[in-house]
C-alpha cells in the first residue's frame, strides 16, 4: 500500500474520490453505534474555532522602497505578480509581488500622484498627478540605455485628482474640476460632465454595465454619469463627504463609499434615496475601498491606522488587521484572485495581508482541503453558540483603537437614548422614528 | 416689436423660402447709416405694408455692413405684423410653394402664441430624469443573475471558465509555423485534403458535397425512406400476427416446413461450401447442447419420464424423482446475496410502520392469518393445503405456482415485521424477571399511574421502553463479549510475561484476582445481561450471538509486543488494584438507585396545609382543629406528569434547568429561522464523515465559494450573462479607434457556465 500512497502523492491528477475508493475500509453508518453526536460535532466545531484564531495570522509581508506616503496603488488587469504605486512625491513604483521586490521606479510627476489606472489589455498604464498631467506609460521596462518616458502627455487645464479606464475601449475618465472622458487617441476630452462648481475627488467605471460612471464630489455628494448622455444622471449629498467609491464587481447595481463620518455606505444606484446597509466600525475617516473580486466582501481602509473587512450586506467588519507601526491607511486593494489585500500607508510601507487570516497559504492536499471544509461547515453550523461566537469574534485592538471604539461607542449610545426619550416625552407619532439608514443621505437630485 | 426681433423675423422668411424672389428683400438695406433707427423703421414699414404694391426692385447690397445693430431700437412699437401681408406676395409665386403657404395659411388660424422654451436648468433637469430611469431600467436586468448567484448553493469563480483538456493550436498561439520535419508533413497532408485547420467543422469536399445533393435528389431519398420504413412496418405487423397464433398445429406446421427448408439449405451448402456447413453444424450442435443443459435434472428428460411413470408404483423412483427436482430448485435459483441493508432494517425497529408493531388481537385461533402465522415458517398449513390441493384442483396447479411468487414476497415481508416483533416481545420478557425489587414496586407504581392511561399510550409507551431495551441490550452486549474477550487476551499475554521472581508471581496472582473482581463496577448492566442468557433453545431471547451470524473464523491477529509492555502492565495492574482497593466498600448501584429514589421524592409536589388554628373556633394548647377545616384547607397539589426516567432503570433525567449548561445553549433564535424545532434539527443533523458516507460528507461540506489558485477574477461580463433582445444596440457617441479592435478580449473558448 505504501507503494500506492507514493504514486499517488506524486500524481496530483488523482482526485481525492479515487483515493477514497483505493483506501476506503468498509464502515458501519448505523447511528446506534455512533451515538452524541451533536456534541461530538460541537467540540470539533469548537476547537476549530479555536484553532482558526490561533492560526491567524494575516501579515503576510511589506513593499519597502517608497521615500514618501503612498497616495494610490493599481493592480495590473492581467496580471498578479504586478502591483503599481504611487507617492506623495511624485514617484511611482513596479513591484514584483512572489520576489516582493520593485522592478521599476519612475518619477512620474511633481507633487502627489493622484491617480493610477491599468490599462484593460495590461500593455500599458496611465497616471495624473498634481502638476496637471495625464500620462500614459508602457507596462515594459525600458531597454538598457533608454530612458524612462511616458509614451504620451496630456496636458490639462485644472490638477487632476483621479483616473479609472473604461473595462474593454479605449477610453479613460479623469476628475479635478469636472469629470472628463478621454479617448486614449485625443489629447482633449470628449466629453466633460459637471455639475455646479466642485471639484470631484474619486471617479470610477462601472465593470460591469462598462458606460455608468459614479464620483465622489466634494460637495458631500456622488454623482452618477452614463458615457452615453450629455447629463450626469443623479447626485445624492450626503452629510459628510465621501472619499471615495467602489462598484460591486458581480452586482451591477451596487456600490459602496467610504465616508468621513467614519462609516461605509452600500448604494443601490436605482434607490439612491437611503443606501440599503450602513457598514460601521471604523474610528475615524475611511480613505479607501476595494471590493473583492467575488463581490462577496470589501476591505476598507482608515484614517484610524486599521484595514477593515466587511460582507457586502454586513453592518459590522468580520475582520481587522493593523500593525504597530502602520499608520493611516490611504489605500487599499484587493487581488484579483481574491487571497491577499494590499495596503498602501502614510509611513511608506505597502502592506501585504491574507484575506482570510488564518487560511493556509499554498497547495492543499485533497484530504486537507476535505478537513478544511468540514471545520468550516462545523464553525458555520455552531456560529450561534455563544462560546463560539465569543471565540470567533476575539479580536485585539492597539489601545488607542479600542479607546477611541469604546468613546464612539458612548457617543452613539447616548445619541441613541436621548432620541429614544425625545419620542418617549412627545406626543405619539408627532416624533418620527427615523431607521439609521434613513439619517445620512440630505438630498437626491 | 424690437427692431431686433424683426430684423430676425425677416431673416426666418428668407431662409425659408430663398429661391422665391431674390428681388425684393434688400433693397430696403441700403439706406445710408446715418438715419439711423429711423430708416429701419421705413425699412419695416416698407418691407411689410408695400410690399405687394412694389413689385420691382434693383438695388442689392449687404445689410450687416450698413445696419448697425446697435442702432435697431423698438420704435415700431404697437404696430403689429399680420401674417397676410407677408403673405400677399406670396400668392403671385409659382406653385411649387404651395406646401409652405398653405402651411402659413395653417399658421395664420392659429391664434395663440408658443410657449417659451424651458430654462437650461429646466432641460437638463429633464434629460438627467430620462437618463437616469434609462439607465436604471437597463441595469435592473441584472436583478435575475445577482439573485440566482446569490441564492447558488456553490459559485466558482472565476464565473466562465476555460475549457478543461487541450486546446486547438490556434487558440493558444496565433502566429505558429510549422518547424519539425513532422509538423510539415502533418500539415501538407492536412493542406492535400483541404482540411480546414481553424474551424474543421467540414471539409470544402463535404461542403460540396452537400451542395451537389438537389431538392430533387433528396425527394427521392425521402420516398425510398418512406418505403422502406412502411415495408418494415409491414413486416413486424405480420410477424405479431404469426405470433400470436394460438393454434399449435399451426405452429406444428411451420417449424417442420422451417426445419425442412433449412435443412435443404444445409444438403446445398454441403455440397457448395463444406467448410460453411461445418461450421453451420457445429452451431446447430451447440445449441443443441445449450438446449439439454437447460433442460437438465427437469422432468422433461428420458430418464425422468421413466421414474414418473415408475413412480406411481415405487416409492424409490419417486424418491430419486423428488431429488432431481430439487435439485432442478436449487440449480435454477438466483442466488439472493444480503444486503447490508436488509439487516440494519431488521434491527432498526423504528423503519416498521406502525400497524405492524400492534399486539396481535387474540381472535380465532384456528384462523391462520389471524394468527400471524404465515406458510413458509408454519410448515403444517402449507402440507395440509398441498395435501389438498391434488385431489381437487391438479390441474390449475401450475398456474397457481406461477401466482405464488408475488405472495411469496409480501409474505416474506410480513414473515420479517412478524420476526421483529416477535424478537421485541420476548426481549420484554426477558428483562421482566430482572427488575429488582426496588424497581418492581417502581413498577407497581407505575402500573397504577398507567391504568389512568389511555390504551393507546400504553402501547406507545411500552414499544419505546421495548425500543431502548433492544438498543440498550445491544450496547450491553458487545461489553460481555469484550470482557470475555479481555480475559481470553489476558490468558494469552500471560504467556508472554516472563516469571523472573516470587514477585512476579505474585503479581500475577493479583492480577487474577482483579481479573475476577474487575466486573463489579459494570454490574446493573451484568445483571440485566445475565438475567437473559443467549439460550439457544428458547424462542424467547433472539440476542444476535456473533457466534451464530459469523460462520467463519476470525483472523487472530498477533501483534508483536514490545518489551516496555510487561512494565506497563504491571504499573497498569498495581493501579486497577489500588483504585478497587480505594473503592472496595462502595455500592455504586445501590447508591445510584437511592440517589433516583430521593430526587424522585423531591420532586413530588407536597400537600400545603393552610389550616389555620384557632380561627373561626377555639383554639389553644391540644386543640386540633376540626377534621373539616383540616380537610378543607389542605390543598392537595395536582399530580405531575409521569417522570421521563420512571422506566428507565439505569437513568436519571434532570428536567431542571442548568445555569452551567446554559452558558453554551443558544438564548435566541438565530436569523434564517422561524422555529426553534428548524434550528434544532440542523443541529441535529451531523454533517461529519463518522455519520455520513464520504460522498454526502463532501456534499453537505461544500464550500459556497470556490476560487481557483493564481486565476484572476474578472468582474461578471455582460455578453455572457445577459442577452440582448436587440443585437444593434446603441454604440457610445465617441469615437473609438482600432484600440476598441482589442476590446473584445474573450478568446472563442469561452463558454457560459451553467449553474
Amino acid at each position: 500500500s505504501i507503494s500506492i500512497q507514493v504514486r499517488i502523492n506524486q500524481s496530483s491528477s488523482l482526485s481525492s474520490s479515487i483515493i477514497h475508493v483505493l483506501f476506503s475500509v468498509p464502515r458501519n453508518y448505523d447511528p446506534t453505534l455512533h451515538p452524541f453526536e451533536v456534541p461530538r460535532e460541537y467540540t470539533r466545531a469548537l476547537n476549530a474555532t479555536k484553532l482558526e484564531r490561533v492560526f491567524a495570522k494575516p501579515f503576510v509581508g511589506s513593499l519597502d522602497g517608497h521615500r514618501d506616503g503612498i497616495n494610490c496603488m493599481a493592480k495590473h488587469s492581467k496580471s498578479l505578480s504586478i502591483l503599481l504605486s504611487g507617492s506623495c512625491d511624485g514617484e511611482l513604483k513596479l513591484w514584483d509581488l512572489p520576489k516582493r521586490k520593485c522592478v521599476r521606479t519612475i518619477q512620474a510627476h511633481d507633487g502627489f500622484v493622484r491617480g493610477i489606472c491599468s490599462r484593460f489589455c495590461g500593455t500599458s498604464f496611465f497616471t495624473v498627478g498634481d502638476d496637471k498631467t495625464v500620462k500614459k506609460w508602457n507596462m515594459e521596462t525600458p531597454g538598457y540605455g533608454e530612458r524612462e518616458e511616458p509614451l504620451s502627455t496630456i496636458l490639462g487645464k485644472a490638477m487632476f485628482t483621479g483616473i479609472d479606464h473604461h473595462q474593454k475601449d479605449a477610453t479613460f475618465a479623469t476628475c479635478g474640476q469636472t469629470v472628463d472622458i478621454w479617448d486614449e487617441q485625443r489629447s482633449s476630452p470628449v466629453r466633460s460632465f459637471s455639475w455646479g462648481v466642485d471639484s470631484f475627488s474619486c471617479v470610477r467605471y462601472n465593470p460591469v454595465e462598462t458606460e455608468l460612471l459614479a464620483s465622489c464630489a466634494s460637495d458631500r455628494s456622488i454623482v452618477l454619469y452614463d458615457m452615453r448622455e450629455a447629463t450626469p444622471l443623479k447626485k445624492v449629498v450626503m452629510k459628510l463627504r465621501s472619499n471615495t467609491l467602489c462598484w460591486n464587481p458581480m452586482e451591477a447595481y451596487f456600490f459602496t463609499c467610504s465616508n468621513e463620518d467614519y462609516n461605509l455606505y452600500t448604494y443601490d444606484m436605482r434607490r439612491l434615496n437611503a443606501p440599503v446597509t450602513v457598514h460601521m466600525d471604523h474610528v475615524s475617516a475611511v480613505l479607501d475601498l476595494d471590493y473583492s473580486p467575488t463581490g462577496r466582501e470589501f476591505v476598507s481602509a482608515s484614517f484610524d491606522k486599521t484595514i477593515r473587512i466587511f460582507r457586502k450586506d454586513g453592518g459590522h467588519s468580520r475582520e481587522v488587521y493593523h500593525t504597530k507601526r502602520m499608520q493611516h491607511v490611504i489605500c487599499v486593494k484587493w487581488s484579483a484572485d481574491n487571497k491577499y489585500i494590499l495596503s498602501g500607508s502614510d509611513e511608506m510601507n505597502i502592506r501585504l495581508w491574507k484575506a482570510n487570516a488564518s487560511e493556509k497559504l499554498g497547495l492543499l492536499s485533497p484530504r486537507e482541503k476535505e478537513a478544511h471544509n468540514y471545520n468550516q461547515k462545523l464553525k458555520e453550523k455552531f456560529q450561534h453558540h455563544p462560546q463560539l461566537r465569543r471565540i470567533a469574534r476575539h479580536r485585539h485592538l492597539p489601545r488607542d483603537i479600542y479607546k477611541q471604539r469604546r468613546e464612539l461607542k458612548e457617543m452613539l449610545g447616548s445619541r441613541r437614548r436621548k432620541e429614544k426619550n425625545v419620542i418617549k416625552h412627545s406626543k405619539p407619532g408627532s416624533v418620527p422614528v427615523v431607521a439609521e439608514r434613513q439619517k445620512h443621505v440630505v438630498n437626491v437630485e | 416689436w424690437g427692431g431686433s426681433s424683426l430684423v430676425g423675423n425677416t431673416l426666418a422668411y428668407e431662409q425659408e423660402d430663398p429661391g422665391s424672389n431674390p428681388t425684393y428683400y434688400h433693397s430696403p438695406l441700403s439706406c445710408s447709416e446715418g438715419k439711423g433707427y429711423l430708416m429701419v423703421h421705413t425699412l419695416v414699414n416698407f418691407h411689410i405694408f408695400p410690399l405687394s404694391h412694389r413689385k420691382k426692385l434693383t438695388e442689392r447690397s449687404e445689410a450687416s455692413t450698413q445696419v448697425s445693430e446697435f442702432s435697431v431700437n423698438a420704435e415700431g412699437e404697437g404696430e403689429k405684423v399680420k401674417l397676410s401681408d407677408l403673405l400677399g406676395k406670396m400668392e403671385k409665386t409659382p406653385k411649387n410653394l404651395n406646401k409652405t403657404k398653405k402651411q402659413l395659411k395653417d399658421l395664420e388660424k392659429k391664434s395663440d402664441t408658443l410657449e417659451l422654451p424651458l430654462s437650461r436648468q429646466e432641460k437638463e433637469k429633464i434629460q438627467r430624469e430620462v437618463a437616469y430611469v434609462k439607465t436604471s431600467t437597463e441595469v435592473s436586468r441584472w436583478e435575475s443573475v445577482v439573485t440566482q448567484n446569490r441564492n447558488a448553493e456553490q459559485l466558482v469563480f472565476p464565473l466562465i471558465q476555460e475549457p478543461s483538456g487541450p486546446k486547438r493550436i490556434e487558440q493558444v498561439v496565433s502566429g505558429w509555423k510549422a518547424q519539425t520535419p513532422l509538423e510539415q508533413e502533418i500539415f501538407s497532408l492536412l493542406h492535400c485534403n483541404l482540411q480546414p485547420t481553424h474551424d474543421p467543422v467540414l471539409t470544402p469536399v463535404e461542403e460540396a458535397s452537400l451542395k451537389a445533393m438537389s431538392l430533387e435528389e433528396a425527394k427521392i431519398r425521402r420516398a425510398e425512406l418512406q418505403k422502406a420504413r412502411a415495408l418494415q412496418s409491414y413486416y413486424e405487423a405480420k410477424a405479431k400476427r404469426e405470433r400470436k397464433i394460438k393454434s399449435k398445429k399451426y405452429h406444428k406446421v411451420q417449424s417442420k416446413a422451417k426445419r425442412k427448408e433449412f435443412l435443404k439449405k444445409f444438403e446445398d451448402l454441403c455440397k457448395t461450401d463444406p467448410q460453411a456447413a461445418l461450421e453451420e453444424f457445429k452451431k446447430m450442435e451447440l445449441l443443441r447442447m445449450e438446449e439439454r443443459m437447460s433442460l437438465k435434472h427437469q422432468n422433461s428428460g428420458k430418464w425422468a419420464k421413466s421414474k414418473v411413470i415408475m413412480g406411481k408404483y415405487d416409492l424409490v423412483a419417486r424418491k430419486a424423482m423428488q431429488e432431481q427436482l430439487e435439485m432442478n430448485k436449487d440449480l435454477t435459483q438466483k442466488l439472493v446475496v444480503p444486503s447490508e441493508d436488509e439487516e440494519q432494517e431488521q434491527e432498526e425497529p423504528k423503519a416498521l410502520p406502525d400497524f405492524v408493531n400492534d399486539p396481535e388481537p387474540v381472535g380465532d385461533p384456528a384462523n391462520p392469518w389471524m394468527r400471524g402465522q404465515l406458510s413458509a415458517e408454519a410448515l403444517g398449513p402449507e402440507v395440509s393445503h398441498e395435501v389438498e390441493r391434488p385431489t381437487e384442483q391438479f390441474p390449475e396447479r401450475k398456474e397457481e405456482e406461477e401466482e405464488e411468487e408475488p405472495e411469496n414476497e409480501e409474505e416474506a415481508l410480513l414473515r420479517e415485521f412478524e420476526q421483529k416483533r416477535r424478537l421485541r416481545q420476548s426481549e420484554d420478557k426477558g428483562f421482566e424477571p430482572v427488575v429488582s425489587e426496588e424497581q418492581e414496586v417502581d413498577e407497581a407504581e407505575n402500573r397504577e399511574a398507567e391504568e389512568e392511561l389511555s390504551e393507546k399510550g400504553e402501547k406507545d409507551d411500552e414499544d419505546g421502553l421495548a425500543e431502548f431495551k433492544n438498543l440498550f441490550n445491544r450496547l450491553v452486549e458487545p461489553v460481555i463479549l469484550e470482557t470475555g474477550e479481555e480475559q481470553g487476551d489476558e490468558g494469552l499475554e500471560e504467556g508472554l510475561v516472563r516469571i523472573h521472581s516470587l514477585d512476579d508471581t505474585e503479581l500475577l496472582a493479583n492480577d487474577h484476582e482483579a481479573s475476577l473482581v474487575e466486573p463489579v463496577p459494570s454490574d446493573t448492566s451484568n445483571m440485566e445481561a445475565s438475567a437473559c442468557p443467549p439460550s439457544k433453545n428458547s424462542k424467547k431471547v433472539k440476542v444476535i450471538d456473533p457466534s451464530e451470524v459469523l460462520t467463519k473464523q476470525a483472523k487472530v491477529i498477533k501483534v508483536p509486543h514490545a518489551p516496555m509492555m510487561v512494565e506497563d502492565e504491571e504499573v497498569r495492574n498495581e493501579q486497577t488494584t489500588i483504585i478497587k482497593e480505594a473503592f472496595a466498600g462502595d455500592d455504586v448501584v445501590s447508591d445510584f438507585l437511592k440517589d433516583k429514589r430521593k430526587l424522585e421524592e423531591d420532586s413530588m409536589p407536597k400537600v400545603v396545609d393552610l389550616t389555620l388554628p384557632g380561627w373561626g373556633e377555639w383554639g389553644g394548647v391540644g386543640l386540633k382543629p376540626s377534621r373539616f377545616k383540616r380537610r378543607k384547607f389542605r390543598i392537595k397539589p395536582a399530580p405531575l406528569p409521569p417522570r421521563k426516567d420512571q422506566k428507565l432503570p439505569a437513568v436519571i433525567i434532570s428536567e431542571k434547568r442548568n445555569a452551567a449548561l446554559a452558558a453554551h445553549q443558544v438564548c435566541q433564535l438565530p436569523f434564517p429561522f422561524t422555529k426553534p424545532e428548524q434550528f434544532e434539527r440542523t443541529i441535529c443533523s451531523p454533517v461529519g464523515n463518522t455519520w455520513n458516507t464520504h460522498n454526502v460528507m463532501r456534499k453537505l461540506t461544500a464550500p459556497k465559494v470556490v476560487t481557483q489558485m493564481g486565476a484572476i477574477i474578472e468582474p461578471i461580463a455582460k455578453d455572457d450573462f445577459i442577452k440582448d433582445k436587440n443585437p444593434s444596440k446603441p454604440q457610445p457617441n465617441l469615437q473609438l479607434t482600432k484600440d476598441s479592435s482589442l476590446a473584445k478580449t474573450a478568446p472563442p473558448g469561452h463558454k457560459r457556465r451553467k449553474k
